[in-house]
């Protein structure tokens, strides 16, 4: 792998950029492999690349039923914050947010991470309180956030309406160092890395089937052939299930449908992010000028990618409320991600009943922000058979009612 | 817009009139059961991509659960039926399986 450095931008410049190499090869699949890893959204990648990078392990597949970071990665409204209530959540997020933080350098290759900060607001008196529980949560957790007065809201997001008929701005839950990162990028970048260390990463591969003798996982059936491994992760988010079944188990999951759209674009307005937990939208203005908005989940099981209409309608009434400048702006494009929600919308990261499957999913509403802490965590469980940042997310959980309830936390998307 | 029909008052209510419930035809277990049947009971859902069976609330309208099949894949919705029931009518299962040949059946 070339590095990506000013030189190199120079020294193309000089030969018509001739010389750039492809960022990741795209091989047929091997035999077999020590690892396979199904889904190479940003969880699976980043999975396979500390797979190689801190445990040396690089006979590794990263298998793709569509195309590279073409589902959740794809589709989500990019914000990373880690300021959450539980002790293992907010360890997992934090770690994610440090990662973020140095990832760019980390993989040679920009992910644009803008800690522009990030504001919760809360319009309620519940959400109020409970954001002030956060903030002295995250003080012994160690993890940097604060409570700010709707004066100071208005001083960060002047085009917010503090006083709309039905919820009144009453302050904000602010995380100084979230933000936005380039999702595709980060696909990318991992995809990049773990090719550079010879990984083979097979797009347009689905798995059909999953071969297993006395308990213990021998390898995988797809449409380009038979692969037999050591041990098999499967990262695969709303798929998560259809994939568990193959193998004969089921996961505590359910798969809805979650939205995001973009306006068209306009010159700058808003340079943070704020999400209002309340009435479900979620506003940030990408480099381009395009709003990014997002809503909350629809209320039924669904695969098919796009949402329900009513949530457009709610999301929009509510945008136009909290930010009158939206309603004279046209939208650009809308699409769904499937996301895989557990009971207690926390994540599992967790050996499976199989022997050598090891399942990361139930990431929900907020796995962007996840992606690197996932990744560190899966490798650590798949290399070792334990990660402490993985403890409290086994799928024992539910079984013994350790729960690690964000929903309370978090709302229904976070 | 996905819409049903009210098995109760007989409106075709849109989904904003609605209110999911989850999957349909559980049965409880309670005290003296297994923890892995508790927990199954709890937490452990379907979540098939396909045919599913469904609780929805008439919410705002005459307010009453009934039951729905529906496939999470297309979005099609077969019918709906009273929730006093606990497994789907025969001629909803025939007309499921008339239109889904692969379909495994419902349990």
């Amino acid at each position: 792998m070339r590095r990506y450095s000013m030189f190199a931008v120079a020294r193309e410049a000089l030969r018509y950029h001739a010389g750039w190499e492809r960022a990741w090869r795209s091989p047929e699949p091997k035999k077999r492999y020590d690892v396979v890893v199904v889904g190479a959204g940003g969880h699976g990648l980043a999975t396979a690349y500390y797979l190689g990078k801190v445990h040396g392990i690089t006979n590794v597949a990263v298998i793709e039923k569509g195309w590279l970071g073409g589902g959740n990665t794809g589709r989500n409204t990019t914000i990373i914050r880690s300021n959450y209530l539980q002790d293992a959540s907010a360890a997992i997020f934090e770690k994610a947010l440090q990662l973020y933080e140095g990832l760019s350098q980390d993989l040679n290759y920009n992910v644009m991470f803008s800690p522009r900060g990030l504001l919760m607001l809360a319009q309620s008196e519940h959400e109020m309180r409970g954001y002030k529980r956060t903030v002295y949560a995250n003080a012994l957790q160690g993890v940097q956030t604060e409570w700010i007065s709707r004066e100071r809201v208005k001083e960060l997001v002047p085009i917010i309406n503090l006083d709309g008929p039905r919820y009144p701005v009453l302050g904000a839950l602010y995380q100084e160092r979230g933000g936005t990162a380039r999702h595709d990028a980060v696909a990318w970048g991992y995809a990049r890395g773990c090719s550079a260390m010879g990984m083979d990463i097979i797009q347009q591969c689905e798995v059909t089937g999953i071969r297993t003798v006395n308990g213990k996982v021998q390898g995988i059936d797809t449409t380009k052939g038979a692969i037999d491994c050591g041990k098999l992760a499967m990262v695969v988010a709303g798929h998560s299930g259809v994939l568990a079944e193959m193998a004969g188990f089921r996961l505590p999951l359910e798969s809805v449908a979650l939205q995001a759209w973009v306006s068209e674009p306009i010159k700058p307005v808003i340079d943070v992010v704020v999400m209002a937990n309340l009435v479900h939208c979620y506003i940030s203005q990408s480099d381009k000028g395009e709003l990014v908005l997002g809503g909350g989940i629809d209320h039924c099981n669904n695969f098919t990618q796009r949402g329900s209409w009513y949530t457009l309608e709610e999301t929009t009434r509510a945008l136009v409320e909290t930010y009158p400048v939206v309603s004279r702006l046209k939208m650009l494009r809308q699409w769904g991600g499937i996301v895989d929600i557990t009971g207690d919308h926390s994540p599992i990261i967790s050996k499976a009943p199989v022997e050598g499957i090891f399942v990361d999913c139930g990431w929900g509403t907020g796995g962007f922000k996840a992606i690197p802490g996932s990744g560190w965590a899966m490798a650590e469980l798949v290399a070792k058979g334990h990660s402490p940042l993985a403890e409290g997310f086994g799928l024992n959980r539910f079984r013994e009612g350790r729960f690690i309830d964000e929903s309370v936390a978090a709302g229904v998307a976070h | 817009m996905l819409t049903f029909t009210c098995p109760y008052c007989g409106v075709v209510a849109e989904e904003s009139e609605l209110t999911g419930g989850g999957e349909a035809h559980l049965k409880r277990f309670g005290p003296g059961s297994s923890d892995a049947e508790f927990e199954a009971y709890l937490f452990t859902r379907k979540n098939p991509k396909g045919v599913h069976f469904e609780r929805w609330r008439h919410a705002y309208g005459c307010g009453k659960w009934f039951l729905a099949a529906r496939d999470t894949n297309t979005l099609e919705v077969f019918g709906t039926y009273p929730a006093q029931t606990t497994e789907p009518p025969a001629d909803l299962i025939a007309a499921i399986k008339n239109k889904r040949p692969g379909w495994e059946g419902w349990k």
